[in-house]
């Protein structure tokens, strides 16, 4: 039962990370109908500018300094990699700005490796302590993970449903085409999805980076297609869809490494994704798109 | 008084089709101008480059006096050109409510920030965003249906809600792209009124593409007839009614 309960906090910090990454899938996915295939390796980056920062730093910086200038850097380098790559190609074939994109992040990814050609250990951010609740070993980390996280998605939550950018991000999303024409400029809404979206992701990449102390420029690779994974089986263009979907692919990977071998998780990761496609093709939340007339 | 909107010898090529060929329109403040023609005639393309989504080919659109061809529509909108659409493009996805505040809302001055921590000048202009957005619903009879999604609505109170966001804009010049298309008479008789209300209410010049002609008679103070993109007639209604040119092109010997 303690057991069962451990693996449990596990499959929730991991639910957790994956949800926040797919969140950056998910919302660019919601306005441009394109998947920004360099999320995952944004998403490495994270992980990579917060040990550059704790590294040289001259002053040893507070988590939650950190936690901002991770996502701030990171999502402004979303919002260039938009302005830069994906703009021009807006009308042409989806298939180009997908290409693009995974240019984009095979671009990032070589980059980091030339720089940092080997596996790096990052640094503790704070002193990680493990406490006790009721038999189950609870980290601070794992703590400060489900917490931030909870945090981030309230607030977007909230931004999105409530605030002015999330009427007009959910306007785009329904018909970009009409929305210029209430006096709201779709590129700016572009921006600010990319800068919100790729941001979240780089917190992700932090926090990943500091669970799994163990980065490299091939990080974002796996776990990138993880949480596009987790994205897809919540219905991509979905928000409260990638959360669902990142708890449920957490939980599956813990409890299949729980109890099978190992080597079995990404298998039974992906099938489930095949599984779940043939019953519901939009995903689990989705559903199917409007047709525009 | 000069001309609210001026469109100066403007033609529209796409590849080999023309449009819009050196279509010439003056539309003073305060009138409710009609246009009129077969389809196909080139009337939702004027729409289109007087809103910005095309740039026109050759020509010139002035509003208030300022040339506007090129702009970008959402400056232009911001501008105070409001326009509605021949085949409703509301946002479904989105409440009564919130279709009406997203056009009012791009009045309202905060940054993102004030808006995420609900602070400052979101706070006072979020509350005025809901009050206002709201008496504009009630004035179109729609404070009831707020909170249902507009794919919720009915298909007459979806028009009424396209116009009232287009109003939310505060524009001084209103489009509406055949606003009484699929009514039957009775309805398109209270359009008219209605119309003719929001007028008034609102002190709105309008242009008004329309196949109703009774509509359009009873409401218009100039009409331009187009055909194949080209101006065929203007003047006032008893003057279109009477031109044989329009008669043959498009209104045929029956024209009441």
């Amino acid at each position: 039962m303690a057991y069962f309960a451990q693996q449990a906090v596990n499959a929730i910090s991991l639910g957790f990370l994956y949800a926040l990454i797919g969140l950056g899938y998910t919302m660019v996915y919601g306005v441009l109908t394109m998947i920004n295939f360099a999320h995952g390796d944004l998403f490495m980056l994270g992980a990579f500018v917060c040990l550059l920062l704790v590294t040289f730093s001259p002053v040893a910086l507070p988590f939650p300094v950190l936690l901002i200038l991770v996502m701030v850097i990171i999502g402004g380098l979303g919002v260039l990699i938009e302005r830069l790559a994906y703009r021009p190609l807006r009308q042409a074939p989806r298939v180009s700005a997908v290409i693009t994109a995974l240019g984009c992040g095979l671009v990032i990814s070589n980059t980091t490796l030339s720089i940092s050609p080997y596996s790096r250990a990052m640094p503790e951010v704070f002193d990680d302590r493990y406490f006790n609740v009721l038999g189950v070993g609870v980290s601070t980390l794992q703590v400060l993970i489900i917490g931030v996280s909870l945090a981030l998605m309230i607030g977007l939550d909230a931004l999105i449903h409530k605030s002015r950018f999330g009427m007009a991000l959910r306007a785009v999303a329904y018909d970009a085409g009409t929305v210029p024409l209430m006096g709201i400029s779709v590129n700016r809404i572009i921006s600010l999805t990319f800068l919100i979206g790729t941001g979240l992701g780089g917190a992700a990449g932090m926090l990943y980076g500091m669970s799994f102390p163990v980065i490299s420029a091939s990080m974002g690779i796996l776990v990138g297609w993880k949480a596009f994974i987790a994205a897809v089986i919540g219905g991509i263009g979905n928000i409260r869809g990638a959360v669902l979907g990142g708890f449920i692919l957490g939980t599956v990977e813990i409890f299949s490494v729980a109890t099978l071998p190992s080597t079995y998780r990404d298998l039974i990761s992906y099938s489930l994704l095949l599984v779940i496609l043939i019953f519901k093709p939009y995903g689990i939340l989705g559903r199917a798109p409007n047709i525009k007339v | 008084m000069s001309a609210l909107l001026e469109v100066e010898d403007v033609t529209m090529r796409f590849g080999g089709l023309c449009a819009i060929s050196h279509c010439r329109m003056t539309i003073p403040a305060g009138i409710t101008h009609g246009i009129i023609g077969p389809n196909g005639a080139g009337k939702t393309t004027l729409f289109n480059l007087i809103t910005g989504i095309y740039r026109p080919t050759e020509g010139r659109i002035r509003f208030q006096g300022r040339d506007i061809s090129g702009q970008r529509p959402s400056r232009i909108a911001l501008g105070g050109i409001g326009r509605t659409f021949q085949n409703i493009r509301l946002f479904k996805n989105l409440t009564a409510l919130e279709n009406v505040r997203i056009a009012y809302d791009t009045q309202l001055h905060y940054g993102p920030m004030e808006s995420l921590l609900r602070i400052g000048r979101h706070r006072r202009s979020e509350d005025e965003s809901i009050a206002r957005s709201m008496a504009l619903l009630e004035h179109f009879g729609l404070a009831g249906l707020a909170s249902l999604h507009a794919s919720e609505l009915s298909y007459g109170a979806q028009r009424r809600l396209e116009i009232a966001r287009a109003l939310a804009l505060k524009p001084s010049l209103l489009l509406l792209d055949e606003p009484a298309a699929g009514m039957n008479t009775a309805e398109t008789a209270i359009l008219t009124e209605f119309l003719r209300d929001i007028r008034s209410h609102f002190q709105v010049t309008m242009i008004l593409i329309e196949h109703h002609m009774h509509l359009v008679m009873n409401l218009c103070d100039q009409i331009t007839v187009l055909d194949f993109g080209r101006v065929i007639a203007e003047g006032s209604p008893a003057e279109i009614r009477a031109n044989p040119r329009v008669i043959e092109a498009y209104l045929g010997e029956s024209a009441e």
